[in-house]
């Protein structure tokens, strides 16, 4: 039973003092799912995925982990799970092949092995001619991209991307989210926070948040239909207003 | 685990060769610091302005005014009148050691009965009016001695005194060591906190923290080279001490370079410290700047001795790390002294490596509360 889902979540709450950050939440992601984890800035997103990843410890609930505990197995989670932060932590002083061999080396990939993901990773992404350039060099759009190739550079089960597309147009995040279906294809599970409602419809579940708790999990069409609204947009609106 | 290692390193120096900033405070700061320190910090004088109120005008006043310019030391700039004259040379700062050399001055003198010289020094500033005052009264003593030469004075205290270790005085000699401490401490506690705070700033902590890296690896990788520059840093400054300014090493070099990395472990381990607990660059540029820079130049012994501080002030100097290195320094360079002359203070150094090691293990937090 314990390796069915991906993620799972029970009661899953966080709090700093009085505030209760992330309230009691409950879900569960299956393998090779795109799950989108929707809310307005400050709903919690992002303490709730440091709880997931292992950055921060939950105050109560329970959640596991590709079947790992989040209390008791942080080392192994590590190994399984690649992250992508919303400052798309690159090293923008270095070049794109530095940044893509010192995290290969990180997760302790041989020499042999960092050289193809290197070549894949270039390839994949038509960078060829900017291998060489920083990374502070290269357009946004594109920094995004590459910051998820090396967050997946390990092949992790589940990658989780924290606001992956802030601040590009759509368009850049329609390419973005092509790589996403294409990773989520070869069978990695993809857990994703976002506030742009045009992102939801691109995930095969989601859930929203609102004030650290989950008010709505489903399939988007699903959703649009409880709401009796014919986009994300307008649930997500009138799940704010209550 | 090895191969994490190198890639941590190859990408860290990729970091500093590629920041110019970084560079310049690596390689031209200590330059700069000797460079500074040996041609500013330093009790030697030359051509000191002396104005003379010469009331004698006879062979004898001629001969010793000729004795104290001809040292090099002092230069007659002035030769007023009267004591008023020379006042107003004071005000103006164009005397700042005068002398005034009495009427009759060789009667009295030759006759046996003594005669009275006036120093006067302008002691705005304490230290230089000091050193003008004993320099200028130990040269009138040899005079009046080269005067009589057999006539001893029956009741006088022949006082012999020997410079040991320094017999000339030389500032480098003190400066050196102090630089060297001041270095080490500001490149290696400042940059490795530096370059932490700047991954916590940057995002790129979060994502080394999520991989399945130890904690301890991270901080090793991230130190090291800084270890290996400041390592370099140190030995360019005994060479620059050794080059320009003539400082020994007459102790046992190893030994030196040995107790160069234990200090170098203890700046490593406060920088971590520091980095601990600083989000920012800039918080962590601060902090060093108050915990590390100013107690490491003012509380060290490095320009102000110790012993004249106040109590308080004394007992807190017994925690600043640079205090124990200087005493190293000094021991085995100056003094050539051996390991046994130093096992204290390097003991002491070996203490708060581990005593700090610790705190920064602690404090370095892998998940956020």
């Amino acid at each position: 039973m314990k390796n069915e889902y991906a993620i799972q979540a029970i009661d899953l709450t966080k709090k700093f003092g009085d505030f209760t950050a992330v309230d009691a939440i409950s879900f569960d992601v299956e393998k090779g799912e795109i799950f989108g984890f929707l809310g307005a800035n400050g709903a919690g997103k992002t303490t709730a995925i440091k709880m997931l990843i292992g950055l921060s410890k939950p105050s109560s609930g329970q959640a596991t982990i590709a079947g790992y505990d989040v209390y008791s197995q942080t080392e192994l989670i590590k190994e399984h799970i690649g992250y992508m932060s919303q400052k798309f932590s690159l090293y923008e002083d270095l070049t794109v092949l530095q940044n893509i061999r010192f995290y290969g080396g990180v997760y302790g990939l041989s020499r042999k092995r960092i050289k193809e993901k290197s070549a894949e990773i270039i390839e994949r992404l038509n960078l060829e001619a900017n291998a060489r350039k920083v990374v502070a060099d290269l357009p946004l759009g594109w920094k995004q991209r590459l910051a998820f190739a090396v967050a997946s550079v390990h092949d992790p089960a589940i990658i989780f991307l924290d606001e992956p597309t802030g601040g590009v147009d759509p368009a850049t995040r329609r390419q973005f989210w092509e790589m996403i279906y294409e990773t989520a294809s070869r069978g990695v599970t993809i857990f994703v926070t976002t506030h742009y409602m045009d992102e939801a419809e691109y995930c095969d579940r989601i859930s929203i948040m609102v004030d650290g708790k989950i008010e709505a999990l489903g399939k988007p069409g699903a959703l649009k239909s409880q709401f009796e609204a014919s986009h994300m947009e307008e649930v997500f609106l009138k799940l704010a207003r209550g | 685990m090895l191969k994490t290692f190198i890639a941590f390193v190859k990408k860290e120096m990729y970091h500093i060769l590629r920041d110019v900033r970084t560079l310049l405070i690596l390689f031209g700061m200590p330059i700069a610091l000797v460079l500074i320190f040996g041609y500013t910090v330093t009790n030697e004088f030359k051509g000191a302005s002396v104005g003379i109120v010469d009331q004698a005008q006879d062979d004898l006043s001629r001969q010793l005014i000729t004795k104290l310019t001809a040292s090099g030391h002092f230069e007659l700039v002035r030769k007023p009148h009267n004591i008023e004259a020379l006042e107003a040379d004071f005000r103006a700062g164009d005397v700042k050691l005068g002398i005034i050399i009495p009427p009759d001055f060789e009667k009295y003198f030759l006759g046996g009965e003594g005669s009275t010289i006036q120093l006067i020094s302008d002691a705005t500033e304490p230290n230089y009016a000091v050193t003008l005052t004993n320099y200028a009264s130990q040269m009138i003593r040899d005079f009046q001695q080269e005067q009589f030469p057999t006539e001893q004075m029956p009741y006088a205290v022949a006082i012999e005194n020997r410079m040991f270790y320094n017999p000339e005085l030389v500032g480098a000699y003190n400066f050196i060591p102090g630089v060297v401490a001041l270095i080490l401490m500001l490149i290696s506690a400042m940059m490795t906190s530096l370059t932490i705070a700047r991954e916590k700033e940057s995002g790129t902590m979060d994502l080394l923290l999520v991989s399945p890296l130890n904690p301890v690896l991270i901080i090793l990788g991230k130190v090291t080279p800084y270890v290996v520059l400041s390592f370099i840093n140190a030995l360019v400054v005994f060479a620059m001490g050794w080059l320009i300014f003539d400082v020994p090493v007459r102790g046992s070099l190893a030994l030196l370079l040995a107790l160069c990395l234990l200090y170098l472990m203890v700046a490593l381990a406060l920088g971590i410290l520091i980095s601990t607990r600083s989000d920012s660059q800039q918080t962590a540029m601060m902090m060093s700047m108050f915990v590390l820079l100013m107690p490491t130049m003012l509380l060290s012994g490095f320009i102000f001795p110790i012993a004249s501080m106040p109590a308080i002030l004394q007992f807190i100097s017994k925690i600043i790390p640079a205090k124990y290195f200087i005493l190293i320094e000094k021991a085995i360079m100056l003094k050539g002294a051996g390991w046994e002359a130093i096992a204290i203070p390097a003991g002491v150094l070996l203490l708060m490596m581990f005593v700090l090691l610790a705190a920064a293990r602690k404090n370095f937090k892998v998940v956020y509360d």
